[in-house]
């Protein structure tokens, strides 16, 4: 979109990348922290996504060197994807798992590893 | 008109656009009730909303004219739909008190919106400005993405009615929508490959080719239409179990069988906001007839005969074919085929319904998950196979590389599913043997009382 | 007709990108927030909605149709679910308990955000799309990710297909009582 700073997008990426972490450390339901989790990657993405399509205007007048610039953010994107999505996979497995085991899923009260 | 629309403010166009999108559809709703009504009625032999308000004048009376004495007007079931509107519209409506209220407002909307938002990329017609949002180059993955969303609507109206029957309905919906958008997808995935193109306009002019893109003479006269290639068949028939799964509809309406769950996840909606669901079901239905007909029956084309190729290969009936082929979908005629094919596949919903009865959990999630899934990823692998042998060399060996892939990837099939049954416990089938033949009477073995014994 | 403001001309587009952006801020507030479990993920939903729709105006309509597909079709889903399988199994896991010390998490948090920000966002400012014309045709179309993917990314993604089958099976496992 013509006519937007760079700024405004980092800006909103780091919003909701703060807002991921503060909601990691003050949240304890599990579940609640995997979508906090999830909000940071959509954060990285955004920021991915932008850089690659800012980058374009500084690149010289080289072709390949530009279709890899153009490329690199959004394959990042694209696999930072995948991984959340089997992240979530996995990791929803294990809360159903802990909550079958325990009938709790409170993570205050998952302190069996505590040294 | 079309320069008068060209002019306007790119907003406008964009509202122009979604209002087209939506009409059709809404205008279609009522005949596509009355006539899933009228269907049902007739094939489950029920006279009432087949014929019900068919209008007697008496024949004596004087306050009846003349001219309409003793005259008898059928209305062919009409008054079934008009009365259950009427009921609908008058009915309490009632908001329990324990709920989620502002998702339990919003989830009917929710419902609604990707059973109208679905058909934006879906082409009516051979023109431009026939396609209802924009003919984009990732259609079908849009289509993907919307339908998808129709999950929210369900779970959401489950969730908040904070009611355990809504709940399971709106539990159930997930769990079936997720499994058989899988599917559903990899069908789509395979004409995609096939067809080298996301755009629903680029699928369509290719089905409009020569069948199996092969250039010799009874092929060149039949259109390539997906459903008549053999990987096409195999990804239609999945497309078309996953489409009536996606909407919800018999045999899949688990989410809402009403002698398990009261009406699943709309047990707590009444009066209006339980029309939206059926309305936004219906449109749903159009929509997904829409997509099949553009995907795998030729888009808007009536036949799959390729006129305009007849009138080069015989000239002799030239202006005939021109005509015909005028006729089959190269003109404004095309909108109209389109809706034809649609309220055929769903005459075909119809029949489904009146047809099958409705599927176990568990018969259901095997379907999806153990048939279904890998049925379309064979049939992807069998359409990779055709395109390298296709590129590699001509098309008859691709044609011939997919009949030896397919039988190769079946005899596979049946050597894992052997030794996948190897250890299972073999439950025989049941026979059950009627007969007609009346109770035979039982005889009863008098035996006569053992005589009292006299001490 | 347009204002400057702070150096950054005010356009139509800035206008709609502060709309969209603003929303997806509060949604991302929404989702530590809110304590039903239920509207925190509506809220991502939404965020991530909005998300795709920010994606298209980087021209990365490729990407923003597979973040509808796979994060709210997917994703969120999955989430809605499971929330939904412990709501009929126990609600009460899914209310949290209020906590003086949350506001010291909130607090540190936003002397992350201010930070960050006043280091790396006013060099950035200067910096906008206005003044670039390359040829945007082939940046984020299905042909461009493409090509790219099953050419230099190829490793990559063959890597990433392994781990997503690792997830299944992982999965599966986690979910199956006796194995």
């Amino acid at each position: 979109m013509n006519g937007v700073p760079l700024a405004a997008y980092i800006g909103l990426g780091m919003f909701m990348f703060t807002t991921g972490v503060v909601g990691v450390v003050i949240r304890r339901n599990p579940i609640v922290i995997f979508m906090c989790i999830e909000l940071m990657l959509n954060s990285v993405n955004l920021t991915f996504l932008t850089f690659a399509r800012y980058q374009m205007a500084s690149m010289p007048d080289d072709r390949l060197a530009m279709q890899n610039s153009m490329m690199a953010g959004q394959m990042m994107v694209i696999f930072v994807m995948a991984v959340a999505a089997a992240e979530v996979a996995v990791g929803l497995g294990i809360i159903m798992a802990i909550y079958r085991l325990r009938d709790n899923v409170d993570i205050d009260e998952l302190n069996l590893l505590r040294g | 008109m079309a320069d008068f629309v060209q002019h306007l403010h790119p907003v406008l166009q964009a509202l122009i656009r979604a209002v087209l999108l939506v009409i059709p559809s809404l205008l279609l709703l009522p005949i596509i009730i009355w006539w899933e009504r009228r269907l049902l009625s007739w094939m489950q032999d029920r006279i009432g909303p087949n014929r019900v308000g068919n209008i007697t004048f008496s024949r004596t009376s004087k306050l009846v004219p003349s001219f309409l004495q003793g005259k008898k007007f059928r209305l062919f079931g009409l008054m079934q739909p008009m009365a259950d509107f009427g009921k609908l519209l008058f009915k309490e409506d009632i908001t329990p008190t324990a709920i989620d209220k502002l998702i339990y407002l919003t989830a009917p909307a929710l419902a609604l919106f990707p059973s109208f938002a679905i058909g934006g990329t879906i082409p009516w017609g051979p023109y431009r400005f026939l396609t209802p949002v924009g003919d984009v180059n990732i259609g079908v993955l849009y289509i993907m993405a919307i339908s998808s969303l129709g999950v929210y609507g369900i779970v959401l109206a489950g969730y908040s009615a904070n009611n355990k029957f809504s709940l399971m309905g709106g539990l159930r919906s997930s769990a079936q929508l997720i499994s058989y958008e899988l599917a559903m997808g990899m069908s789509l995935a395979c004409i995609v490959m096939a067809t080298g193109s996301l755009k629903p306009t680029e699928i369509v002019t290719a089905e409009h080719g020569p069948l199996w893109g092969l250039d010799v003479a009874p092929f060149n006269l039949i259109e390539n239409w997906n459903i008549l290639t053999p990987y096409g068949l195999v990804a239609c028939i999945v497309f078309l179990i996953c489409m009536v799964a996606e909407t919800n509809r018999a045999p899949f309406d688990l989410p809402e069988a009403e002698n398990e769950l009261v009406a699943g996840y709309h047990t707590e909606y009444s009066s209006m906001k339980f029309a939206v669901f059926f309305m936004g079901e219906y449109a749903a239905m159009f929509a997904y007839g829409l997509i099949l007909c553009t995907i795998f029956v030729g888009g808007w084309h009536l036949v799959p005969i390729r006129f305009a190729y007849m009138s080069h290969a015989f000239p002799a009936f030239g202006d005939i074919w021109n005509v015909l082929d005028t006729l089959n979908g190269s003109s404004i005629l095309a909108p109209v085929w389109m809706v034809l094919k649609g309220l055929l596949i769903i005459t075909s919903y119809i029949w489904i319904r009146a047809t099958l009865p409705r599927l176990r959990y568990d018969q259901l999630m095997s379907l999806g998950w153990k048939s279904l899934l890998p049925l379309a990823t064979v049939n992807l692998v069998v359409v990779a196979i055709w395109i390298v042998a296709t590129k590699v060399s001509s098309p008859w060996i691709g044609w011939a590389a997919v009949a030896v892939s397919a039988v190769i990837l079946y005899v596979l099939y049946q050597a894992i599913n052997r030794l996948n049954t190897h250890d299972r416990v073999d439950l025989a089938s049941r026979e059950i043997v009627m007969v007609d033949e009346p109770p035979q009477r039982r005889e009863l073995d008098l035996v006569d009382p053992a005589p009292a014994t006299t001490v | 007709m347009n204002q400057t403001i702070g150096g950054v001309t005010v356009t139509p587009e800035l206008l709609l990108f502060g709309a969209v952006a603003g929303a997806a801020a509060l949604c991302a507030v929404g989702v530590v927030a809110f304590n039903n479990a239920i509207r925190s993920a509506l809220c991502l939903v939404v965020n991530f909605f909005l998300l795709a729709f920010l994606y298209f105006t980087l021209n990365a309509e490729m990407l923003g149709i597979t973040q509808v597909v796979v994060y709210t079709g997917a994703i969120m889903v999955l989430f809605l679910f499971v929330i939904m399988l412990l709501n009929l199994g126990a609600p009460q896991l899914l209310v949290e308990k209020r906590d003086p010390k949350k506001y010291i998490g909130v607090l540190l948090g936003a002397g992350m955000f201010v930070l960050l920000g006043s280091q790396l966002l006013p060099s950035l400012v200067k910096i906008n799309a206005a003044t670039l014309t390359p040829n945007l045709a082939t940046f984020g179309g299905p042909e461009a990710i493409g090509r790219s993917l099953f050419t230099s990314y190829v490793y990559p993604f063959e890597a990433v297909s392994i781990l997503l089958l690792i997830g299944i099976v992982g999965s599966i496992l986690l979910a199956k009582r006796r194995v």
